[in-house]
């Protein structure tokens, strides 16, 4: 146990230079993530028209059948082959993270405008609102105490996800664990370590989660 | 867009089926496995079973706040350093069992927790032993709540099937990468690899829903 936490610490400095290149990626994924999944899901919850509905509909099921290493692998391979762009890992991890989590997230926004009573819009609309001014004034901020267990725990899905980066080529956590590894021939310490370090990301959020939604019901 | 080499893939064609029928065979297993895994554990979670509640608890909590990947990777490299060793396959299924287990066990205890206490009641008063209330009047009704959240589970570990490439299992992903690494050929084989999980998916989703409407009519008339 002690020579353990004597090789983590004297590895410190490699762990936490991997540890920000996690945190950084997952970071930039929620941002994109909750702009873009707001987005499309006052789309789907508002504007009924059938093609916007259908090519919704039809983007989320992109997300929901293939899984989102596949599409880590799309972008990376397929995307730089396919025209002259250059895709580096992170900015394939980055891009796909945020189209997936977007899909995640519309699901969670539109499930909470629907809990909106329509009186609030009609009103919203009585006393003449644009649809921008409505949304952004009246429906969302009713809304959001309703979302946010469902997007903290999107973040932790983003966070456990983002461990695939290492696939792609990314230094993250992962591969300078690994690096350390090699070097030191300590895969039992090192891999406990991560799954323990994941956990402590993840854990306080799951709680925190599920007591914002005890709270709201 | 680059030119697609039809060769390419109609030679390839018999690798994607195998590695699909692996996929396949490890997403079923794991499903099974994680059903097994769930309903005991939700049972001891809902009855409050003594000491075991907190294992189970601590166990649910694990499994779903560390990736995949970090369990595989512990599992397979990180346990023979202390001399537990294990094939690739077996790895892969008892990772993906224990991370499905947590998800399981969750959406179950969801499904019992949601039949009603007057449910119970009124059997007890009717003259229903414990036993065939469990069986007659709570699971059959827990299971049918559940059934949303059981088939979003099973679709999810029929994805997360395409992590454990990276501990050296001939599934699709591991398939594409190497075929990518010998021959380039990138638009083709990512091409086979997305038609495989459409394959392995699909059918599931479309089988799932079906059953999902088949428990609302049953319960709603």
């Amino acid at each position: 146990m002690l020579h353990a936490l004597e090789l983590l610490w004297q590895n410190a400095p490699l762990l936490l230079d991997g540890l920000w290149a996690t945190l950084g990626i997952a970071a930039a994924a929620t941002f994109f993530s909750i702009i873009g999944g707001a987005l499309l899901g006052m789309m789907r919850a508002s504007w009924n028209n059938a093609i916007v509905q259908a090519a919704a509909r039809a983007y989320l099921e992109l997300f929901r059948v293939i899984p989102i290493l596949v599409w880590l692998f799309v972008f990376f391979f397929a995307v730089p082959a396919a025209s002259s762009l250059d895709i580096s890992g992170t900015l394939a991890a980055v891009t796909v993270f945020s189209l997936w989590g977007a899909s995640e997230m519309s699901d969670i926004v539109r499930g909470a405008l629907k809990t909106i009573p329509q009186a609030q819009y009609d009103a919203g609309r009585a006393i003449g609102l644009s649809g921008a001014q409505l949304h952004l004034r009246v429906i969302l901020p009713q809304a959001v105490r309703r979302m946010l267990p469902g997007a903290i725990n999107l973040v932790t899905r983003i966070i456990k996800t983002t461990s695939l980066v290492v696939i792609v080529g990314v230094v993250d956590v992962v591969k300078r664990s690994q690096q350390i590894i090699e070097r030191t021939k300590e895969p039992f310490v090192l891999y406990a370590f991560l799954l323990l370090l994941f956990f402590a990301l993840c854990h306080p959020l799951s709680r925190l989660s599920r007591r914002l939604e005890k709270r709201f019901n | 867009m680059p030119d697609i080499d039809f060769e390419f893939i109609v030679i390839h064609l018999p690798h994607y089926g195998r590695a699909l029928l692996l996929t396949l065979a490890l997403g079923l297993g794991a499903i099974l496995g994680s059903l097994l895994v769930g309903l005991p554990g939700s049972l001891i979670l809902h009855f409050r079973a003594p000491v075991l509640r907190r294992v189970v608890a601590a166990y649910v909590e694990f499994s779903r706040n560390t990736p995949l990947l970090a369990q595989l990777f512990f599992l397979y490299f990180g346990l023979p350093a202390v001399g537990i060793k294990w094939s690739g396959f077996t790895c892969a299924l008892t990772g993906l069992t224990f991370l499905g287990g947590g998800y399981m066990i969750e959406a179950l205890r969801a499904g019992i927790e949601a039949v009603g206490r007057p449910q119970i009641e009124s059997a007890l008063s009717i003259g229903l032993s414990r036993p065939q209330i469990a069986r007659l009047v709570v699971l059959p009704q827990a299971l049918a709540s559940a059934v949303p959240a059981l088939a979003a589970n099973c679709i999810f570990l029929l994805k997360e099937t395409s992590v454990v490439g990276i501990i050296a299992v001939a599934d699709l992903m591991h398939l594409t990468q190497g075929l990518i690494g010998l021959y380039y050929k990138t638009t083709e084989s990512l091409l086979l690899l997305v038609a495989g999980y459409v394959i392995l998916i699909v059918p599931v989703s479309l089988l799932f829903s079906r059953l999902e409407k088949a428990v609302r009519r049953a319960e709603f008339g």
